[in-house]
């Protein structure tokens, strides 16, 4: 892929070349040079040190603080699980007290209710009890005094009579003839008595 | 880089391996490209050394750094070869940074780029095949071979086949080492002419001072797209080296 990007400056140098000492040839194929193979040798054990200093130390402790990180992450993560559990049930708990507080609310008014209703109607009751005793007092008391009038009442038309007749006639009229005729008159007047 | 050759540019003059450390180099044979093979394995452990040193929970800068250099070769590793990648994985993560850095470093003036040798990509490919089918063997034993067997082929054809996947196999060697080297000794060659143009048209003045600063451009946008093939070209060979490697785990 990067060898065809190559290809546009490499055609653009092609008309460098031959400006470039091509005589010396290529210092890479310089095998003659020992040090051309040498720098191989040399690499082995520079590539060989930095294998056994890397793999040995460097990226043990790189993974020892990725290890840590994760485990960390982790343990966070199951911490804020365990808090949200424990949140949830405290909402539970809420929702159900508040839901049993709402329901003995409601049957401490539906009682509350009952017994003043029974009261009122026991008040009542007796009220009525009352007011019956009194009502029948009452009659009891108009038909004494209804009773006193009616037997009261001979004695004040004989009174009245006389008192006429005496004035009238200037004698006084015989007793026995005047009740006859206060009875007679009061037979027919008071016929429902 | 620029050097200017008595008869034109010499671009080739930057690849010429010299001794080091003077008398102790000279009999050992050290060269400049060891000592930058040193300097890229120093710096990779380096990264990873004091990048992790703070063992931070929350990684810094550097610290992420390592860390995501970790990553992103165990997630090659595990996404090209599967779960027993990460047996592979020192070796992957070894590789790559080597071959990055050494790539990195040779786009900075006077640093020498060890990668655009053709014995060391040679080397290093050499090592991965070795690896890989000594790994084949390993997991398959004789049963390797049906590798080079493809199925489904007329019988006729078969020897045509296994001719043709046994030599495919090991051009694997050229191809890896090849690509690298390639690449990276095309990028230096083209920014050392590049860099001669400026000197050889600066110095002729008037008129050609203009192209002198086209070419001052070209190889400041070459620099750019050295640094991007740097990259892609170690991550082309270890990420080549995952496919290998997956191959010899499961024969296909």
């Amino acid at each position: 892929m990067s060898r065809l990007r190559r290809i546009g400056p490499m055609a653009a140098g092609l008309f460098a070349i031959p400006m470039i000492a091509l005589a010396d040839g290529l210092p890479q194929l310089d095998f003659a040079n020992k040090l051309t193979t040498f720098q191989v040798v040399w690499g082995v054990v520079i590539f060989a040190i930095l294998y056994v200093l890397a793999s040995r130390t460097a990226l043990p402790k790189v993974e020892a603080v990725l290890q840590e990180r994760a485990k960390r992450i982790a343990g966070d993560l199951e911490g804020a699980k365990d808090a949200k559990a424990r949140a949830d049930a405290g909402i539970q708990a809420a929702a159900d007290a508040t839901a049993k507080a709402r329901s003995e609310a409601q049957a401490a008014i539906n009682a509350a209710l009952d017994s003043s209703k029974q009261a009122a109607a026991a008040q009542s009751a007796v009220l009525n009890e009352r007011l019956d005793k009194q009502l029948k007092e009452a009659e009891g008391q108009i038909a004494a005094a209804r009773g006193a009038a009616l037997a009261a009442l001979p004695g004040v038309a004989t009174d009245t009579a006389v008192a006429l007749i005496t004035r009238l006639t200037g004698a006084a009229p015989d007793p026995a003839r005047l009740s006859g005729a206060i009875n007679a008159a009061m037979a027919a007047r008071g016929a429902g008595q | 880089m620029a050097a200017e050759g008595h008869s034109g540019i010499d671009a080739l003059s930057q690849f010429k391996l010299a001794p080091v450390f003077g008398q102790l180099g000279d009999t050992l044979h050290i060269s400049q490209a060891n000592v930058m093979m040193a300097v890229a394995s120093a710096l990779t452990l380096l990264l990873m050394w004091v990048g992790m040193s703070p063992r931070a929970m929350i990684p810094g800068r550097l610290q992420s750094a390592a860390e995501m250099a970790y990553e992103t070769v165990m997630t090659l590793c595990v996404e090209q070869i599967g779960h027993e990648g990460k047996k592979f994985f020192p070796f992957v993560f070894t590789l790559f940074f080597f071959i990055l850095f050494g790539n990195l470093m040779g786009v900075f003036p006077l640093f020498f780029t060890f990668t655009s040798h053709i014995a060391v990509t040679l080397g290093l490919s050499l090592f991965v095949f070795l690896l890989v089918t000594f790994v084949a063997i390993k997991e398959h034993g004789l049963h390797f071979f049906s590798y080079f067997v493809p199925k489904g082929v007329p019988v006729v054809l078969l020897p045509l086949m296994v001719v043709i996947e046994v030599i495919s196999y090991l051009s694997r060697i050229i191809s890896l080492s090849v690509r690298l080297f390639a690449n990276m000794m095309a990028g230096h060659v083209m920014l050392e002419v590049f860099a001669g143009f400026v000197v050889m048209l600066g110095t002729a003045g008037g008129i050609f001072l203009l192209p002198a600063a086209l070419s001052l451009s070209v190889n400041v946008v070459l620099i750019g797209f050295e640094l991007l093939v740097a990259s892609l070209q170690a991550y082309v060979f270890a990420i080549l080296t995952c496919i290998y490697l997956h191959d010899a785990v499961h024969l296909h």
